[in-house]
């Protein structure tokens, strides 16, 4: 376990607060105009929206792969923007990512790409030497049976399938401990029935371990479905930010425009 | 009524044509400056029409001197010097990779993001290919003295410019998202690469590598037509003394071992990838 002190939570239950975030890949073009999001402590929260709009931006700025403009994100009451060298590193470490993509190293293992989940704790010689520490190599084995990809840890992750290489990023990011987990999309290349599985999945994973996941997603029945609280995003803006239960037809026309899709 | 007669649709068909006039007048200009520059190349290089005529001859007669070789002068002198031959192509192509990769990971514009460095690694690799590997025997043979080590110089430096700019492009082609992710894990610039980068790598690394050793056998036969060891010094005697069956003999043995490092990088790069 990650020993290291936390600053006190600021407001009770959020872990995650953005305020006035503004992303600019152009000057004076935002792509994000504004945002202010206090992200819960637990559970799935769902940000929704139409391509282009921002949410994997938003997403992206909260570990810092993409640089904010302004604005303010803090982790526990820790300010993550600004930071640079080690300390983002030691950020980074403690916020889990899993991708559209999946982005696993297709000619490793599927246990060398679990156990890279701790590259930002192992120093290099022991990653180089594939010398991981008898505590992770457990912990991924562990995964791995939670993931339900228990025989296939030798296996290279090319040899995969889409849903089982997802399960693979899901067990990656969890190798790290994380205080928090993003998902990029995680399930906008698979079929849908391997999309529920994953989302089941990641849903008992993150509960059991107590890590709250910010989730971007394309598709509003699952995020309806699995997600506490809702993020509706349009042209760079948060238009709807609430349970499940009060998204309504409306906030949809709002959000995505339009209304001969519904 | 009249609708065959008149086409109602005439007015509306459009014409489809490949190239604009513009384009077409161009593309006969750089047909006509081939042409030109072949002509030109012929007319400069002033062929003597009686050498030309009586060539057949000439290299019938040396075939025949040739044969048969002297098989007997191949051991010891012919095989030693074929030995040394490899020894100089494998040790100057380990040595061109501690040169290449640096330069590579700097001149790999997704690696090093300082673009004045890239243009500066970029430089060093076209440097290294531009002089020719005769060219870099004849320097190093000035400053080691005549021998094998001017020839492994000359093949490594020779190699490093090759080496690193496919290095390079195989690094430019890895996909970023291994990476991103690794980055997103809080892991350091060195496990990203080790890790992230070069496994992706790793194929095109050793597929170069056994690429080079095989034209590198090849090149540093003839880097002792300048003194720089190896095979071509026998070579160089034989011409030199007119004894056209040891000639035959030193050329049959090149043959041989390029033959034989050819299947043997074929067998291994079937392995790899």
């Amino acid at each position: 376990m990650t020993a290291a002190p936390r600053a006190a939570a600021p407001a009770s239950g959020t872990v995650l607060q953005i305020k006035g975030l503004v992303k600019e890949y152009a000057a004076g073009k935002p792509v994000l105009k504004g945002i202010d999001v206090a992200v819960p402590a637990e559970g799935i929260t769902a940000i929704i929206g139409p391509s282009g709009t921002g949410k994997s931006t938003l997403i992206r700025c909260i570990n810092r792969l993409v640089e904010p403009t302004s604005g303010s994100i803090t982790l526990h009451g820790a300010e993550l923007t600004g930071l640079r060298g080690r300390e983002l590193r030691l950020a980074r470490r403690r916020i889990g990512m899993v991708f559209q993509e999946y982005n696993l190293v297709e000619r490793l293992t599927v246990m060398e790409n679990v156990l890279s989940g701790r590259l930002g704790y192992v120093p290099l010689w022991r990653a180089w030497l594939r010398k991981y520490p008898e505590e992770d190599i457990q912990r991924a084995f562990m995964l791995l049976d939670a993931v339900g990809l228990p025989e296939h840890a030798t296996r290279r992750a090319d040899a995969l399938s889409g849903g089982q290489r997802q399960r693979v990023g899901i067990a990656r990011a969890l190798m790290q401990r994380p205080e928090i987990l993003l998902a990029d999309e995680p399930t906008s290349s698979l079929d849908p029935r391997t999309a529920v599985e994953v989302l089941e999945l990641l849903t008992r994973l993150t509960a059991a371990e107590g890590v709250p996941v910010i989730i971007n997603i394309h598709n509003v029945d699952l995020a309806k479905r699995f997600a506490r609280r809702i993020i509706g995003m349009s042209g760079g803006s948060v238009i709807f930010d609430g349970p499940p239960e009060e998204l309504e037809q409306h906030h949809l026309r709002a959000i995505y425009g339009g209304e001969d899709w519904l | 009524m009249n609708s065959i007669t008149h086409d109602p649709v005439a007015p509306l068909r459009r014409e489809w044509q490949r190239h604009t006039p513009a384009q077409r007048i161009s593309r006969w200009l750089v047909w006509l400056v081939c042409v030109a520059a072949v002509v030109w190349a012929i007319r400069s290089i002033d062929i003597i029409p009686e050498f030309l005529a009586d060539a057949p001859e000439q290299m019938g007669d040396m075939l025949v001197r040739m044969w048969p070789p002297d098989l007997s002068h191949y051991y010891p002198e012919v095989h030693n010097a074929l030995i040394e031959t490899l020894h100089i192509a494998t040790l100057g192509t380990v040595f061109c990779f501690v040169l290449a990769v640096p330069l590579a990971l700097l001149a790999a514009r997704n690696i090093c993001t300082i673009r004045p460095l890239n243009a500066l690694a970029q430089l060093g690799l076209v440097a290294s290919r531009s002089v020719n590997s005769l060219v870099w025997a004849l320097l190093f043979v000035a400053i080691f003295g005549p021998g094998a080590a001017a020839g492994v110089f000359a093949i490594a430096f020779r190699s490093v410019g090759f080496v690193g700019k496919l290095l390079a492009e195989a690094l430019e082609e890895a996909n970023p998202g291994p990476r991103e992710a690794l980055r997103a894990a809080g892991a350091p610039w060195g496990a990203e690469m080790l890790k992230g980068v070069w496994p992706q790598v790793q194929p095109a690394f050793w597929g170069i590598a056994l690429f080079r050793w095989d034209i590198n056998v090849r090149e540093s036969a003839v880097l002792g037509l300048v003194g720089a060891g190896g095979i071509g010094l026998v070579l160089d005697d034989a011409i030199n003394f007119f004894q056209w069956e040891r000639v035959s003999t030193v050329l049959l043995a090149i043959l041989v071992v390029v033959l034989l490092a050819e299947i043997v990088v074929n067998r291994i790069r079937t392995r790899l990838i």
